[in-house]
């Protein structure tokens, strides 16, 4: 059978920026056959980087984000709805309406949402929020415009800490608490969670490290919360801003490689199956994929990131056309940003791969700088505060497993760059917030050796 | 000919109207080519774009041991544009204030409409004309007038600032084997001159601010915030010059390559839409700056070349951009180019910092001719060029109607 699709039946299920780069990139690259696009939500594909900064300020619409379309992709929107399951040897996707979907080639790009409080009756409390999707945002920015008197954000990772800078910036009181020793920490190592400690601190946030929630108060609204530590915070507005849950739930019976770290696929973003055997007409693509990567000893990669959603989905769709032999590997180096509290952070490669830390350039006293980590003598990250131009040369470091820690020469290194430090990255799970990178190790079969026996 | 003299080649006078097959044979004999006189060359997109990027290459001349820098050369007192971090981030940073985001975010977009009129009433003044000169009717005027209005300088002092930035921009260019001393000293005096006429200008603004940047630098009510006077003077000076000697040569460029291309200059007659297009194929195809120089603060290696620390590495960017191993089809002018990162504003931490601005000048200049081009034509091809090497561009362009 030749692996050449140009017309027949594609099916994409996730309506958001991996799925609709893929629709695009197929109609690009020749695909005149039928194309269907399905997303549980009801609005079309929509950028949901400016929810928590732009949209939560009050100074974009929540529902004014849409992502531009490169080219009209000539699929048919099956929006509002959820796919519920897939036939892997009927070849058809099942719908929430109860119809079906027949394919010739399927690609999964259902994505994550907001991982919920734990507890379902204080979850439902008036004032009690998470963000992820548009309709999040809405309701939360009309609740801050409102004017409460201070927000409570449970988890200090990207989202949380970015909610917490719009708050201050509105003007706001707003407390965060975080079970790890600083925001961002789970991201970035120490060194740099402790210059995120100090700026949230410095715009007057409530931090508060080492402690979590215990239990949201209220009846039927919303009035406070109490901490692992005995103390209790009044607020009127809670935002859970714990991490991401991965869409598998749906594919429990597929008989893929799926699992709450995501869909194993391989480089190519063909899925595997619980058996580890690659499929031949699934692919998956942006965050709820878990790929190979060479720069990381080719283990499984999970990625919350905008840019390997839209890199990711051009090689599936790529892919998804071409016979084997001019398939191409998803081998972009993994890149993310966030603005908070004035500063631009941003990343390229995998910072928790690293066991050391250099500043290679700028100083932490002068609020820019770049973070350079390695990993047994090899560069394996950089983090740039304020100094995004100097990233290139990096990502260059990166992808060629150029010695750590980087040589000397910059005219504003210092010479405290010569002395590594350690990288400092605690392990995931004792952390409020979900990792936005995660190295899920080896083999894509591994759920079989976690399933435990049902009756 | 050996591969040890392109760059006196390539800065020849007699290569100007043509630099590029010495750019060609410059890549085929690269990426990384050691010229007699101790300095190197590079000529390849991607060698370019890692040393531009590369935080141990600086941009400050003071930095060079070879080729031995002129007794009399500069050495204290330089524009951002020839520092390293931290200092040119600070300086970039306080002179980007009142230009740019994200203090001044709306100030060259809202200067569009005074652009195009400007635009319009030099082109109004041609009509009837049977010739014209692009350089000295449109090409000049226009980004002179837009920068004097921005910077706060009088328009009829041109002819004062004019010949001071004839002798700074002399006195940098890239001329290996010529003696550069008497240029060097001539260029340090017409610096001191023009620096203490700007310094005048903004004094006059000190508490009677006219809406310009130099009223801005003066008044800054900040004193972290303040360039000092003799920081004030270089910045001034830079963005002055660099505000129209750049973009003159864009403008004429412009015009010469859409008259040697007429299937593609009748497109952008009917489609006038694909302007922003074709002006970045322009600075990709025939772009104002060719030259620049780094100087490596320790051993680098590149591409399997170690350039000892001091030692000036010049980067043809001109070549670059036309590098086949990153442009497909890279000797054509095609304004429908896709993924065209060339280095027409440079890159890495000294991307222009004017780029909007000419951007603007260059769509509003071309799109004020097109009306006129379709039956114009060039009276003398390849036109004259001006001496600089560095800054490449016709001393005139003569066409007509």
């Amino acid at each position: 059978m030749s692996g050449d699709l140009k017309e027949g039946r594609i099916v994409v299920v996730g309506a958001s920026l991996a799925g609709l780069r893929a629709a695009e990139a197929l109609r690009e690259k020749g695909f005149t056959g039928s194309l269907t696009v399905v997303g549980d939500e009801p609005h079309p594909p929509y950028d949901r980087p400016p929810l928590s900064k732009h949209v939560l300020l009050g100074n974009a619409s929540a529902y004014s984000t849409g992502l531009p379309m490169r080219r009209d992709p000539e699929a048919e929107w099956r929006l509002g709805v959820r796919a519920t399951g897939l036939d892997p040897v009927g070849k058809r996707v099942l719908l929430g309406d109860g119809s079906s979907l027949p394919f010739d080639r399927l690609l999964i790009a259902t994505g994550t949402r907001a991982r919920p409080w734990p507890v379902p009756e204080e979850a439902a409390l008036d004032g009690v929020f998470t963000l992820r999707t548009s309709d999040d945002a809405a309701r939360l920015a009309e609740r801050l415009s409102a004017g409460p008197r201070r927000v409570l954000v449970i988890g200090a990772g990207f989202t949380g800490s970015e909610i917490a800078s719009v708050c201050r910036e509105r003007g706001l009181e707003v407390t965060v608490t975080e079970r790890g020793p600083a925001p961002l920490v789970g991201a970035l190592g120490g060194t740099l969670s402790k210059l995120a400690a100090a700026m949230q601190r410095a715009h007057g946030v409530d931090l508060r490290c080492g402690v979590t929630v215990t239990s949201l108060r209220g009846n039927g609204r919303f009035t406070g919360a109490d901490l692992s530590d005995g103390t209790r915070v009044d607020a009127d507005v809670c935002v859970v801003a714990m991490g991401a849950v991965r869409n598998v739930e749906w594919l429990a019976d597929s008989g893929l490689a799926a699992d709450p770290r995501g869909i194993a696929c391989d480089a190519g973003c063909r899925a595997f199956d619980m058996y580890g055997i690659v499929t031949d007409d699934v692919f998956v693509a942006g965050d709820v994929s878990r790929f190979p990567h060479p720069l990381y000893e080719y283990q499984l990669l999970s990625l919350e990131h905008w840019r390997n959603a839209v890199d990711q989905a051009e090689v599936a769709a790529h892919n998804m056309i071409s016979p084997g032999p001019l398939r191409r590997p998803h081998l972009s180096v993994p890149t993310f940003w966030s603005s908070q509290f004035g500063y631009n952070i941003k990343s390229v490669g995998v910072p928790t791969f690293s066991d050391e830390v250099v500043i290679a350039q700028g100083s932490l006293e002068a609020r820019r700088l770049v973070m350079v980590y390695g990993y047994r003598g090899r560069v394996t990250a950089a983090v740039t505060v304020n100094m995004a131009k100097s990233l290139d040369y990096y990502e260059r470091l990166i992808e060629s497993a150029a010695p750590f820690p980087p040589p000397p020469g910059a005219a504003d290194r210092r010479a405290a760059a010569e002395v590594p430090l350690p990288s400092d990255v605690p392990d995931p799970s004792r952390l409020s917030h979900g990792p936005t990178v995660a190295l899920t190790g080896y083999l894509p079969d591994r759920r079989l050796v976690l399933a435990k026996p049902t009756g | 000919m050996t591969a040890e003299t392109l760059l006196e080649r390539i800065t020849d006078y007699a290569s100007r109207p043509d630099p590029y097959p010495l750019y060609a044979e410059l890549r085929e004999a690269g990426p990384v080519v050691r010229q007699t006189d101790g300095s190197y060359l590079v000529g390849t997109y991607h060698e370019i774009v890692g040393l531009l990027h590369d935080p141990r290459l600086s941009a400050d001349p003071r930095n060079r041991t070879t080729p031995a820098p002129a007794a009399s050369e500069e050495t204290q007192h330089l524009p951002f544009l020839r520092l390293d971090d931290p200092e040119h981030h600070r300086l970039r940073t306080l002179a980007m204030r009142p230009f740019g985001p994200p203090h001044s975010p709306g100030r060259v977009d809202a200067m569009r409409g005074e652009i195009t009129r400007f635009t319009g009433e030099l082109v109004d003044g041609l009509r009837g004309r049977d010739h014209v000169d692009i350089v000295d009717d449109l090409a000049y005027p226009l980004p002179v007038t837009v920068i004097c209005r921005l910077l706060g300088v009088p328009r009829e002092d041109e002819p004062r600032f004019r010949e001071w930035t004839d002798l700074l921009v002399a006195s940098a260019d890239i001329s290996p084997g010529e003696d550069t001393a008497a240029r060097a000293e001539a260029g340090r005096e017409a610096r001191m001159q023009m620096g203490a006429y700007l310094l005048g200008l903004a004094e006059q603004r000190r508490g009677r601010p006219t809406g310009d940047m130099l009223s801005d630098f003066v008044n800054e009510p900040d004193p972290q915030l303040r360039l000092t006077g003799e920081e004030l003077a270089m910045t001034a000076i830079l963005l002055l010059i660099a505000g129209h000697e750049t973009t003159v040569n864009l403008i004429t460029n412009g015009v010469l390559t859409l008259l040697r291309h007429p299937d593609k200059l009748e497109r952008l007659r009917r489609e006038p839409e694909l302007l922003p297009e074709t002006v970045e194929e322009l600075l990709r195809y025939e772009p104002p700056v060719h030259l620049r120089e780094r100087i490596p603060l320790a051993d680098v290696e590149i591409a399997g070349t170690v350039i000892p620390k001091g030692t000036s590495v010049i980067l043809a960017l001109a070549s670059g951009s036309r590098d086949p191993l990153r442009f497909q089809d890279p000797e054509r002018f095609d304004p429908a180019r896709k993924d065209n990162e060339h280095f027409g504003f440079g890159s890495g931490i000294h991307l222009c910092y004017g780029a909007p601005l000419a951007r603007i000048e260059a769509q509003a200049a071309l799109g004020a001719l097109l009306p006129g081009l379709g039956t114009a034509t060039l009276l003398q091809d390849p036109p004259p060029y001006r001496r600089n090497a560095m800054l490449r561009g016709p001393r005139h362009l003569l066409v007509g109607f």
